[in-house]
């Protein structure tokens, strides 16, 4: 089928205005009598809170309001099941960084000065800063709920008798992986302005991915009916998850406008989006996996740990992301994933781009090419003969749809030469390879419920304007444009024909949010439904007009015309009047909910998707060995995103996957000060993100594969083009050099240590070499679908 | 938003004027050029002052003169970026050239100013951070504490260092031009630092960098190595300066500076004494690296762990040497 | 500024960026990290990219400054903004007019970069989304528009 918008290269409709300066971002607004707020930190990472006095800073001239964890006792999170978080701390600090009160003030400097007047006294508590830590000192309690001391979360899970699987298998192999904790770091800093009025409504402005959310958390923690608040996500300045939960200056900004009567503002400092985080978490892996002599894997066991910080987040679907994908690359018939999610006295953990997943990818991807090596396999045709088929379920029962992974990998294989290099390359130069898969979308919302994940409402003016509502949220990777271009190629129209409404809770039907890669597939799946319910309206009245059947016409460059005779046609406007006259004001809702999951276990919550991305990634570096530097020299990767509806968009995100992918892989890391807890760089000077010099050039590959699911048949792009890339570079440092760095990042110090333990004889192995003992649950068995019952054995 | 602190400004347009606000202010008083070292600081707290003297408007700090047979003088004033725009210091002091490009990035450089780089504080992960941050450490013995952290059981700062321009000034054999309520005087580079972190300079606070004198460095090659994390933006954590002259073959002076690795840009007068008298082979080279290696203390407060650094200085002093000697190593990565 | 003149009585300690967004209402020039560690408010000061959040209004008196705001001729976007806008160059759009502005920079005084000249200039500008590719493609595109233009 021939479109005529999707799969073009156009603009973003956004794109020229946040060229000229004219988007709005949070921090741009700035209303009449507007206050300013800050927020009073904790300096320890972990203590009581044993007096506040605000009086002296309440005197100060200037100062309008000044509030405390007393003024906000209701708990919050972004999970029902971890309600964990205060606005403000009333009893307790937990990080470096906790809220402990805010102040509304005529201008910044008041404000910051009014801070310093407030007297907290605080009992220190004995911190916990690490995994080892958090699990071993049972009686500091970070919190008082969970799954044991310190634990947040345990998990186990068994798909099939993974024992039996080793016992059958050639060859068994355990690798333990680490992959360091990092951050979002978005350009813009969280910002948010509030207004209350004497309507007693509450209007919100924020920088946030999930505008709904939000929504929730102020009308709990406020105690106003959500009907009375509103909550508008300005254009964000940068995501990557990091904007993707309700957070403490969002409630504190609304409740000092209410106090105070005025607007307030409040824009986080660099070093306080360091401290709010919600990244990357710090994850120790453990994998064991059987094969067979020709590769192929008879059973997984995959351990992970998680340093989650000091609160909830969204940690526990974290958790069970670590365990969750790896049945979705790879046909494997027995699977069993046990997870500890753990609190330490850190700023808290949650989703960053990959979420949970980049980092078992990594141990995953970095095993199976040492099982490769070992069975001297080619790394490529090992994974290559056991990719999953679609459609078919998992091990543990994930419904895949459409998968291009095959093609994938043989567009990047060949593009890049890697059967000539790998191996071949002089000492110094390498190549590596790796394979992912990620979600498009969650199969289920954070709140269960029945209702859609993603609504859009579209009206129709009588000038033939367009205008599409919607709750999504324009985070940067163009949802925006993507519903502009989808509702264009239905109704025959141009995008620029078209005004986006998006991410506003009183204008927007519901959508959830941009994270988990949900919003092309669900407001698309929503804008095709609308969008085509109006085409029909349009139609009918067209079909009237010019004598000709329905079925015969088509929506093309402003026209509805007779597909066997074009000239035979009406302009959109004038159709759109006709309808208009015959049906009354033309508008018409659309909603999306993904298929039911058909996993009916503790935890199938989390991994099924509407559908999976596939992606095949070959870095080629060149390694220093007298500093340890690595220079990426190139990157090939293949994305199967179903369908492009805009291969400028598509390949954005994976120039943008490709980069936060090697930040990680090679120098980005969140790193504290052992004892007090100090986060050690909380500065864009002393975070490491890449400049334009270390990025490589990229060649991308876009397969499709129109997925069932999709609209258009299209899937995501914005996350799973992240995962293959640290493996691949650990891979290709392998390759260059002949050391195994199999702990993120691998820095110089790490290669230098890698090669000198190799000078003196040993492996040249640098990585973690224990994980902690812990007494795992017994597992939840769960039975495999029943195409995994009769599954391969040594002998078949 | 981070913001400054209040203050008073004065933009004198001559040197007399600015060195009697100098001293009506005293050590409230602080002098200011680019400010893209200054302004970070003030909006982190770590320095307050009251005055800033900005001696953008002077016209004596502006100029880059030539001297016939007798090198160059720089004002302090002058943007890095001119530094870089001019090709006729780039062919006489490749050194120099290549520090001022490695500063910092495009913005910074032409906001910045020569006089600006080597005068700037030292640095030290404990000390370049907000007044929330070392207030949660507990402050460190540079500002407002007692203890430093770098090495809690002694007495003095261990900050870093972190000029590029001021290895390849010594290197170079730079002299200082100072003007001073007392009058003037010239130092040379290496004169006008010194091994402790808070009173890095022998400048006094009211005494102003006038000017850098560059003697005629015919008959001599420079080059400035530098390792940082990223290829801009980053600060060095080690630099190194080397500059030989050669005369039938053989190496008659050598200058070998490191910078990043202490309070002040050291001299690795061992090393320059393996070079001297000898040409630039391979075993002469390696021997003065080893030399530049052993000589140096890095410690744990910047960016890559200390031992790394050490490591590496080795690596650069070969590296440096090579290019000099006209026999580059190939295969090596990053050094700007 | 942006051609116009702009008589201003503000505190000294305010910075060029504070006066820009907070006086002049203009918010084009953004911030990410208030230290000259991103890029993000770059303007150009007669000609040069100059960080706004680490320069005083008083040290820029009598100089020209452009920001993003001034960057339109003629209600017509410079072909660096469409080039930016075509190419995918701008995602969350952040730290867009400091790179389209230190771009300005490079391509007046060196038309014809290469590919590295403008990962050099570009390298104080941070962009977390685009990884710089399409960016590059922009400034690219952009410098052959203006180089047409002119012959």
């Amino acid at each position: 089928m021939a479109f005529e918008i999707i799969g073009k290269p156009l603009p973003k409709i956004d794109a020229l205005p946040k060229c000229t300066g004219e988007t709005r971002y949070a921090d741009d607004l700035q209303l009449p009598r507007m206050l300013y707020a800050k927020i009073l930190r904790s300096p320890h990472a972990h203590a009581r809170i044993r007096r506040i006095d605000v009086s002296r800073a309440r005197a100060l001239p200037g100062v309008y309001a000044v509030i405390t964890g007393r003024d906000l006792p209701t708990r919050f999170g972004i999970l029902p099941v971890s309600q964990d978080e205060e606005a403000l701390c009333a009893e307790k600090v937990r990080f470096v960084g906790d809220p402990v009160a805010a102040v509304a003030a005529t201008d910044e400097w008041i404000a910051e000065e009014a801070l310093r007047l407030i007297d907290v006294e605080y009992e220190l508590l004995p911190a916990l800063l690490t995994l080892e830590e958090a699990l071993r000192e049972s009686s500091v309690r970070i919190h008082d709920y969970g799954d044991g001391p310190n634990i947040h979360k345990m998990i186990s899970l068994e798909f099939g008798d993974v024992e039996e699987g080793f016992a059958q298998a050639d060859y068994v192999r355990e690798d333990i992986f680490f992959y360091a904790g990092s951050t979002h770091l978005p350009l813009e800093q969280h910002a948010a302005v509030a207004q209350y009025g004497p309507d007693g409504k509450l209007t919100l402005w924020s920088s946030t991915q999930t505008p709904h959310y939000v929504h929730r958390a102020l009308a709990k923690v406020l105690g106003l009916p959500p009907s009375h608040i509103r909550v508008i996500a300005t254009p964000v300045g940068g995501g990557f998850g990091g904007k993707s939960d309700p957070f403490s200056h969002e409630i504190v900004v609304a409740k000092l406008a209410m106090l105070t009567g005025r607007p307030v503002k409040i824009t986080l400092t660099r070093e306080e989006v360091f401290y709010v985080h919600r990244g990357r978490h710090p994850v120790l892996m453990w994998i064991k996996t059987g094969v067979r002599r020709d590769g192929t894997i008879m059973a997984m066991h995959v351990r992970s740990f998680l340093d989650g910080g000091a609160y909830g987040s969204y940690g526990v679907v974290t958790a069970y992301y670590t365990g969750a994908l790896q049945t979705v690359t790879y046909k494997i018939p027995r699977y069993k994933f046990e997870g500890v999610r753990v609190f330490t006295n850190k700023p808290p953990c949650g989703p960053k781009r990959g979420h949970g997943t980049p980092q078992p990818r990594f141990a995953l991807e970095v095993h199976l090419d040492k099982i490769a090596e070992d069975l001297e396999l080619d790394p490529i045709e090992m994974r290559r003969r056991q990719i999953v088929e679609a459609p078919s379920l998992t091990v543990n029962w994930l419904r895949i749809s459409s998968c291009g992974l095959r093609a994938c990998i043989d567009r990047v294989v060949e593009a890049s030469g890697f059967r000539e290099k790998f191996r071949r390359l002089p000492f110094g130069h390498g190549v590596g390879f790796a394979c992912s898969t990620y979600l498009s979308g969650a199969g289920l919302p954070i709140y269960w419920n029945d209702m859609p994940h993603s609504g859009v409402q579209i009206k129709i003016d009588r000038g033939g304007g367009v205008t599409v509502f919607c709750g999504s949220t324009d985070i940067g990777q163009g949802s925006d444009s993507i519903l502009a271009y989808i509702v264009a190629e239905v109704l025959g129209i141009l995008p620029e024909d078209i005004r986006v409404v998006t991410a506003d809770t009183d204008l927007t039907p519901v959508d959830l949010g941009s994270y988990s890669s949900r919003v092309t597939v669900m407001t698309g799946n929503a804008a095709v439904e609308a969008a085509e319910k109006l085409r029909r309206l349009l139609f009918r009245a067209a079909a009237e007009r010019l004598d000709v059947p329905e079925e015969q016409l088509m929506a093309r460059a402003r026209r509805i015309f007779d597909q066997a005779d074009p000239e035979r046609g009406l302009d959109f406007a004038e159709a759109a009047q006709l309808a208009e006259a015959r049906f009354g004001t033309l508008g018409a809702v659309g909603s999306y909910k993904p298929p039911k999951s058909p996993g009916r276990y503790k935890g199938a919550g989390v991994g099924p998707s509407p559908s999976y991305s596939y992606s095949a990634c070959v870095i080629q570096v060149r390694v220093d060995p007298e500093t340890g530097f690595v220079q990426v020299e190139k990157v090939w990767i293949a994305h199967d995103v179903g369908r492009v509806i805009n291969p400028r968009l598509v390949e954005g995100q994976i120039h943008g996957s490709v980069y936060m992918g090697l930040g990680e892989a090679l120098m980005e890391e969140q790193t504290f000060r052992s004892r007090l807890g100090l986060h050690k760089a909380p500065s864009m000077l002393d975070y490491k993100s890449p400049t334009p010099l270390e990025m490589p050039e990229v060649e991308c590959f876009l397969i499709e594969t129109d997925d069932p699911n999709g609209p258009f048949g299209a899937k995501e792009a914005g996350q799973g083009p992240l995962l293959p890339v640290p493996p691949a570079v650990a891979n290709a440092v392998y390759d260059a050099i002949g050391v195994r760095v199999d702990e993120l990042p691998i820095t110089p110090e790490k290669i230098l240590k890698g090669l000198e333990d190799k000078a003196r004889g040993g492996s040249g192995r640098v990585g973690p070499k224990s994980i902690p003992s812990l007494a795992w649950p017994e597992p939840i068995r769960v039975e495999p679908p029943p195409e995994w019952r009769d599954v391969p054995t040594r002998s078949s | 938003m981070l913001r400054l602190p209040p203050f008073q400004y004065f933009a004198p347009r001559s040197l007399d004027e600015a060195l009697r606000i100098l001293s009506d202010h005293g050590p409230e008083a602080q002098i200011v050029a680019g400010g893209t070292d200054l302004y970070p600081k003030m909006k982190r707290r770590q320095i307050q002052p009251r005055a800033l003297v900005s001696v953008r408007r002077i016209p004596e700090l502006s100029h880059i003169a030539w001297m016939a047979h007798d090198g160059v003088t720089l004002g302090a004033g002058v943007t890095l970026a001119r530094v870089l725009a001019c090709e006729n210091l780039a062919i006489a002091y490749p050194a120099l050239a290549r520090a001022c490009a490695g500063i910092a990035h495009p913005p910074i450089r032409s906001m910045g100013t020569i006089g600006g780089n080597l005068c700037i504080d030292t640095r030290c992960t404990y000390y370049d951070q907000t007044f929330f941050w070392r207030e949660a450490l507990g402050f460190c013995l540079k500002k407002g504490g007692t203890v430093c952290p770098v090495a809690p059981g002694g007495t003095r700062c261990w900050a870093v260092s972190s000029s590029d321009g001021a290895p390849v000034m010594i290197a170079l054999g730079a002299q200082l031009r100072l003007i001073g309520p007392h009058g003037e005087r010239t130092i040379a580079a290496e004169e006008f630092y010194r091994d402790d972190g808070i009173q890095y300079l022998a400048k006094a606070p009211e005494e102003i960098l006038v000017e850098v004198r560059l003697p005629c460095r015919e008959g001599w090659r420079s080059t400035y190595w530098k390792l940082r994390r990223r290829g801009a933006i980053d600060f060095p954590v080690l630099g190194i300066a080397v500059a030989v002259c050669m005369e039938s073959g053989r190496c008659r002076e050598a200058r070998i500076v490191l910078g990043a690795v202490g309070s002040c840009p050291k001299r690795i007068r061992e090393a320059e004494g393996i070079l001297e008298g000898n040409p630039l082979e391979p075993d002469v080279i390696e021997a003065a690296a080893r030399a530049v290696s052993r000589a140096i203390r890095p410690l744990e407060n910047t960016d890559f762990l200390h031992l790394y650094r050490k490591k590496v200085a080795s690596v650069f002093a070969q590296r440096a040497l090579h290019e000099l000697a006209g026999t580059p190593l190939t295969g090596g990565l990053s050094g700007t | 500024m942006n051609g116009e003149q702009h008589p201003l009585a503000v505190p000294v300690y305010k910075t060029l960026l504070e006066v820009l967004r907070e006086d002049l209402h203009l918010t084009g020039t953004k911030h990410g990290c208030e230290l000259g560690e991103c890029g993000a408010c770059t303007v150009l000061v007669d000609g040069e990219p100059v960080l706004s959040c680490l320069a005083l209004p008083i040290e820029l008196e009598g100089r020209e400054i452009l920001t993003i705001e001034g960057l339109m001729e003629g209600g017509r976007p410079h072909p660096l903004q469409s080039a930016f806008a075509e190419m995918g160059a701008v995602q969350c759009g952040y730290c867009t007019p400091g790179i389209v502005l230190s771009a300005k920079a490079l391509l007046d005084r060196n038309p014809m970069p290469t590919r590295q000249e403008i990962a050099e200039a570009l390298s104080g500008n941070l962009c977390r989304c685009t990884g710089y590719i399409q960016i590059l493609d922009a400034v690219e595109r952009a410098g052959a528009r203006m180089r047409e233009r002119r012959s």
